[in-house]
C-alpha cells in the first residue's frame, strides 16, 4: 500500500511514542493506528495513560519522542496557531462534560459557532436545535448546566462537540459513573453519530462490554505497552493471560490483586509498621 | 552541605522558571490580537465583576480611613494649634500613600482572590481545556479580559477611594470637630500638587493594578486543579499581592519622593 493511501486509511497514526511523567514511564515506544470512519476503543486498567493518549493526540501535552500524525500533520511540531486550527476538526468529550457553567445549554452549543463562524443568528439557532435534537435535548435548551443530570450533561457536551462538524471525536470515559439507561443512550449516540456524520471515534473506557459492543477495533494498553489489538471478538478469544484477565475482569492474574508487600506472616509477626 | 546548596539552587531555578512562565503567560494574553467585537462584551462583564462589585468595600473603607485619619490628625495637631492643617495631612496621606496601597490590598482580597478561584475552578472542571479543544485560546478568551479589567478598574477605584476618604475626613474635621472649612480646603489646595502628588499616586495605582491582576490570574491558571490546590492558589494570590504591593510601594516612593 502506498504512503498516501495509508494516510487516508488512518486518521491518526502514532509511531514510537515515548512519554514519561517524572520517573514514571507511561508510553515506551508505543504505536497506534486509528482507522478513518471507525470506532476505535482504547482500554486498559486505570492509570495506564489512556486519557494521556487523547491529550497527546490533541496536542495538549507534548511527547518525549515519537510522531503523532493527525490527517498527516505531525502534532508535536505544529505551531500554536496551527494547533488551534487543527483542533477545529476534532472534538473531545470530557468525563465531566466541561460545559460552561455560566451559559445555558443552548448558549453552550452555540458558543463554538459564534466564535468560529459569522453565521446569522437565525442559522445558528437552526444548527443548535438540530444538534440538540440529535442528542435528544432540544427540550432542555434553556436549562443551566447545574440543572442537568450527569448523562444529560454529557449529551449536551456532545452536542457542543459536534456543533462544528468535526472529523473525529475523542470520548474520555463516556460511560463512567452513568446509570444503565444513560449508558445505553450514550452508547447508541456514539454509534449513531459515527455513522450518520461519518465521523471517526476514539473511545477511552474501561467498561469492557459496553465498549466492545460498539467498537470496530480495540487496543488494550498496560504499563506503557499495547498488550492486545484487534476486533472485540478476537480479543475475547485471546490466549494472552493479561488480555484475558482484563477482558474477563478477573481479580487476580498477571496484574496481582495485592500491591507488592513483604511476606504476610513476617509482617503480622514483625510488629513494626 | 552540597545537598543544601543543591536545594537552594533548585528552588532558585524553580522561582526563575515560574517568573519566566508567568511573563510569557501575560505577554501572550495581552499581545494576541483580539477580535474587538467579541472581546468587548467579555471585557465589560469582567469590568463589572472586578470593578463595580468591588465598589462597596472600597467606598466604605475609604470613608472610614478618611474619618480615622482626620480624627488622629486633629488630636495631634490641636496641641500645636494647627488643626487647620488637617486637610493638608489628610489629602497628602490619602493621595500619595493610603489610597493606592489600601485599595490594592482590598482589591487583592476582594477581586484578586475571586479571579484566582474562578480561573482555578474553570481549570478543575476542564472548562479551560475544553476551550482549547474547541479551538479557542483561553489566554485570549478567559485571561486577557480579566487582566485588562483589573488594570483599568483599580486606578479608578483608587480615585474613588481618595475622594470618599477626603469627604469622610471633612465630615469629622469640619462638621464634627469644628475646624474652619475655609482653611481646611485652602490648606489642602495649597499643599497638594497635581503632578507630584496626585499623578504619582495614579502611577502607583497603575503599577499595583498590574501586579495584583497579574498575580491573581496567573495563580489561577497555574493552580493545581484540585480543591486543595485552588485553596492554596487563592491564599497565594492574597499573600503575594499584598507583599508585592507593599514592596513596590517602598520602591516607588523612594523613586518619586526620595531626594537623593
Amino acid at each position: 500500500m502506498s504512503d498516501m493511501a495509508k494516510q487516508n486509511d488512518n486518521i491518526v497514526e502514532v509511531r514510537g511514542l515515548c512519554f514519561a511523567r517524572g520517573d514514571r514511564v507511561i508510553f515506551d515506544n508505543a504505536s497506534f493506528d486509528f482507522p478513518r470512519g471507525k470506532i476505535t476503543a482504547i482500554m486498559g486498567p486505570s492509570g495506564t495513560g489512556k486519557t494521556t493518549l487523547l491529550r497527546l493526540i490533541s496536542g495538549q501535552i507534548k511527547p518525549d519522542a515519537g510522531r503523532i500524525l493527525v490527517n498527516g500533520q505531525n502534532v508535536p511540531e505544529l505551531t500554536r496557531n496551527e494547533l488551534y486550527e487543527m483542533r477545529r476538526t476534532m472534538g473531545m468529550l470530557f468525563q465531566s462534560g466541561a460545559l460552561f457553567t455560566d451559559r445555558s445549554v443552548y448558549e453552550n452549543v452555540a458558543f463554538p459557532l459564534r466564535e468560529h463562524t459569522n453565521l446569522p443568528e437565525s442559522m445558528i439557532r437552526d444548527i443548535v436545535l438540530m444538534k440538540l435534537q440529535a442528542v435528544g435535548l432540544r427540550g432542555a435548551r434553556n436549562m443551566m448546566p447545574s440543572e442537568l443530570s450527569g448523562g444529560m450533561t454529557r449529551r449536551a457536551a456532545l452536542a457542543r462537540t459536534i456543533a462544528l462538524d468535526p472529523d473525529m471525536i475523542m470520548y474520555d470515559e463516556p460511560f463512567a459513573g452513568q446509570d444503565p439507561i444513560a449508558m445505553g443512550v450514550l452508547m447508541q449516540l456514539i454509534k449513531l453519530l459515527n455513522q450518520a456524520l461519518s465521523l471517526t471515534s476514539l473511545v477511552v473506557s474501561h467498561d469492557i462490554h459496553e465498549t466492545a459492543s460498539i467498537a470496530d477495533k480495540l487496543y488494550i494498553i498496560s504499563e506503557g505497552d499495547v498488550i492486545g489489538e484487534g476486533t472485540p471478538k478476537d480479543l475475547m478469544k485471546s490466549e494472552s493471560p493479561l488480555v484475558r484477565q482484563f477482558m474477563q475482569g478477573l481479580p487476580d492474574g498477571p496484574v496481582p490483586f495485592h500491591y507488592p508487600a513483604q511476606d504476610y506472616e513476617d509482617d503480622m509477626l514483625g510488629g513494626e509498621s | 552541605m552540597i545537598a543544601r546548596l543543591r536545594m537552594i539552587g533548585r528552588s532558585g531555578l524553580n522561582v526563575l522558571q515560574i517568573l519566566g512562565r508567568s511573563g510569557v503567560f501575560v505577554a501572550m494574553s495581552l499581545f494576541g490580537v483580539p477580535n474587538l467585537r467579541r472581546a468587548l462584551p467579555l471585557f465589560i462583564k469582567q469590568l463589572y465583576a472586578v470593578g463595580v462589585l468591588s465598589l462597596p468595600i472600597i467606598v466604605v473603607s475609604g470613608l472610614f480611613i478618611g474619618m480615622v485619619l482626620s480624627l488622629q490628625g486633629y488630636t495631634i495637631l490641636v496641641d500645636y494649634g494647627s488643626e487647620q492643617a488637617v486637610g493638608q495631612m489628610l489629602a497628602l496621606s490619602l493621595v500619595r500613600e493610603l489610597g493606592p496601597v489600601v485599595t490594592a490590598l482590598l482589591f487583592a482580597g476582594r477581586a484578586g482572590s475571586s479571579l484566582t478561584a474562578e480561573i482555578g475552578l474553570m481549570k478543575a472542571t476542564e472548562q479551560i481545556t475544553s476551550l482549547e479543544m474547541l479551538g479557542i485560546d483561553p489566554l485570549r478568551y478567559v485571561i486577557a479580559p480579566r487582566l485588562l479589567a483589573g488594570f483599568i478598574a483599580m486606578p479608578l477605584l483608587v480615585m474613588i477611594f481618595n475622594v470618599v476618604g477626603v469627604w469622610g475626613g471633612y465630615l469629622v474635621a469640619v462638621d464634627w470637630l469644628g475646624v474652619y472649612d475655609g482653611s481646611f480646603w485652602s490648606n489642602m489646595q495649597n499643599s497638594t500638587d497635581f503632578y507630584s502628588d496626585v499623578m504619582n499616586g495614579v502611577i502607583k495605582s497603575i503599577v499595583f493594578a498590574f501586579a495584583v491582576s497579574w498575580i491573581a490570574v496567573f495563580q489561577g491558571y497555574d493552580s493545581v486543579p484540585t480543591s486543595e490546590g485552588i485553596g492554596r492558589a487563592t491564599t497565594k494570590t492574597v499573600v503575594y499581592s499584598s507583599l508585592a504591593v507593599l514592596g513596590l510601594d517602598f520602591i516607588l516612593t523612594a523613586v518619586m519622593f526620595g531626594d537623593f
